[in-house]
């Protein structure tokens, strides 16, 4: 979040279905896969379904409403480009879906967040190619 | 299956930090393997197999080096911290068919002065499993090393079993003890008590500075060879009874998993009990990956030195030290002794066996436990027998 941060944030490489996952994310809309065959959703993106095999799925619209399941609060960034954000927390949300996807809540101090926090989807801007998929407490 | 092979070198350099070894990443596991050599009675040209450990070494150039002419098998087992154990999983079968008659495993670096994990873990995706979902998935919201990905498994165990910050701090505790019986560990001379522990700073919540291994310069080495061989350099050599690894999944990604706490060595450790016809409870010691404190806690449960979920009380009140019902690390391990990537687990098994361990000696050992764990849970496992 550090305007003068000499070391650039790592970002994503936009290819192939991660492309797709962020582009989504750029139009405001949280995607997951979701098997055509059997119907399990899954992230991060595969070839195919692991659970039935099928190759058939398409990028279904997550409800965006989730509970935190386990973070870690960093102190040390051990990468320079977030030192100037510690101490901030990488939370894993469980999607009501079932995924879960590795994030940031916005919006409550790392010392407020609780397992099963009940959080929702929203949108960062990082870049003029890359919005980030972030929560905030729900109902907030 | 069962006693295919056994270990007849092992081989250490010194283990520092600063200033430095003074040596290259190669010089240093030559230096380790050249001891192994002179501790089994063998010469380079008898090594006719090589595993080095994933992305610090070639076995050309230890072949090069160590005057292997005769070299036949050459193989790495992509599993991190989990890859020495792995090999000697892999060398026991490869001996046995006669693949190759003595197979070197050697690993090190200069982990403090070189390029340390914060450099390398979110610069070098080779060194990530599953580099691209890392990158993708988890580098852009600054999840970006070891002790951030375990950390998060740490807390869901203390949410789910009541583990605590305190019994983390044991196992801290009992390496350091250990460490001061080791002349060769980095923390020897320097105690710590579970309030220095828990004084240290926060690094990645719930992992304290003190849950955290010692970034190092050194290596180690062993060599693995059939039984008949190694009866004719050693009257009582020891014995890998079986040897185990296994995966997690998924592997290459560590959030959606149904169960966090089945890694690698939930598979493996079955596996190698059922084949030796051991039970953990007949273990005499065991020497565990530490790369982290929490990662000792889950692999006592996987292994099946206790119940998943009990892991915190069965490091408490010793019993884990010297003297105690199930010493581990004797050596003081990654997180006192060095982080040698786990072969100086290997290393200080075969002493005890060897019943060589000075101050540090397990009293009768007959049976221990060596695990590895690397990248995201990938878990390996031996079971060694005098």
């Amino acid at each position: 979040m550090s305007e003068s941060n000499a070391v650039p944030k790592p970002l994503p490489q936009l290819e192939g279905l991660t492309g797709e996952f962020y582009g989504f994310c750029k139009q405001g809309e949280l995607r997951f896969q979701r098997c055509g065959s059997c119907d399990a959703w899954r992230h991060v993106p595969r070839e195919m379904c692991a659970e039935c095999g099928s190759w058939e799925w398409s990028w279904q619209r997550s409800s965006g409403r989730g509970r935190v399941f386990s973070w870690t609060v960093v102190a040390r960034a051990l990468h320079p480009a977030f030192q100037p954000d510690t101490p901030y927390a990488a939370v894993i949300v469980e999607l009501d879906e079932g995924v879960r996807l590795l994030t940031h809540v916005r919006d409550l101090a790392p010392e407020s967040l609780t397992i099963d926090l009940p959080v929702e989807v929203d949108f960062e801007v990082v870049s003029a190619d890359v919005t980030l998929p972030v929560f905030r407490p729900a109902g907030a | 299956m069962n006693d295919q092979a056994c270990i007849v070198g092992i081989g250490e350099t010194a283990y520092v930090r600063k200033p430095g070894s003074g040596m290259t990443e190669l010089g240093l596991q030559l230096q380790a393997a050249s001891r192994a050599l002179a501790d089994a009675g063998l010469t380079g040209r008898q090594i006719d197999g090589i595993m080095p450990f994933p992305n610090v070494g070639d076995a050309e150039s230890f072949a090069a080096n160590l005057g292997c002419e005769n070299l036949r098998f050459a193989a790495i087992v992509h599993m991190g911290g989990a890859a020495p154990v792995a090999s000697l999983q892999v060398a026991a079968s490869v001996v046995a068919r006669g693949d190759a008659n003595y197979v070197l495993i050697p690993g090190g670096w200069n982990g403090y002065s070189g390029a340390r994990v914060a450099q390398t873990v979110s610069q070098d995706l080779r060194s990530i499993p599953g580099g691209a979902i890392a990158r993708d998935y988890y580098l852009p919201f600054g999840f970006t090393a070891p002790p951030q990905w375990y950390s998060i498994m740490a807390r869901r165990h203390m949410h789910e079993f009541g583990t605590t910050a305190e019994q983390l701090g044991c196992i801290a505790v009992a390496m350091r003890k250990h460490a001061q019986l080791n002349d060769n560990a980095v923390m020897n001379g320097k105690p710590m008590t579970l309030e220095d522990y828990l004084a240290s700073p926060m690094l990645a919540d719930p992992y304290r500075f003190f849950d955290c291994c010692l970034e190092t310069d050194g290596a180690a080495a062993v060599i693995v060879t059939t039984p008949e061989r190694a009866r004719d350099l050693d009257p009582h050599p020891v014995t890998i009874v079986s040897a185990a690894a296994g995966q997690p999944y998924p592997a290459d990604e560590i959030t959606n998993r149904r169960d966090i706490f089945r890694t690698g060595l939930t598979l493996a450790a079955p596996e190698a009990f059922g084949r030796a016809g051991i039970a953990p409870s007949e273990a005499d010691f065991a020497m565990i990956y530490d790369c982290f404190t929490f990662e000792v806690l889950q692999q006592i449960e996987e292994v099946g030195f206790c119940k998943r979920g009990e892991g915190g009380a069965f490091v408490e009140n010793g019993r884990i030290e010297l003297g105690g019902a199930l010493p581990i690390n004797t050596h003081g391990g990654l997180l006192s002794e060095a982080h040698v990537l786990g072969i100086n687990h290997i290393v200080e098994a075969v002493r005890q066996l060897r019943r060589d361990a000075g101050a540090r000696q397990v009293e009768g050992a007959e049976i221990g436990v060596v695990t590895g764990w690397g990248d995201f849970g990938d878990g390996s496992i031996a079971i060694l027998r005098r």
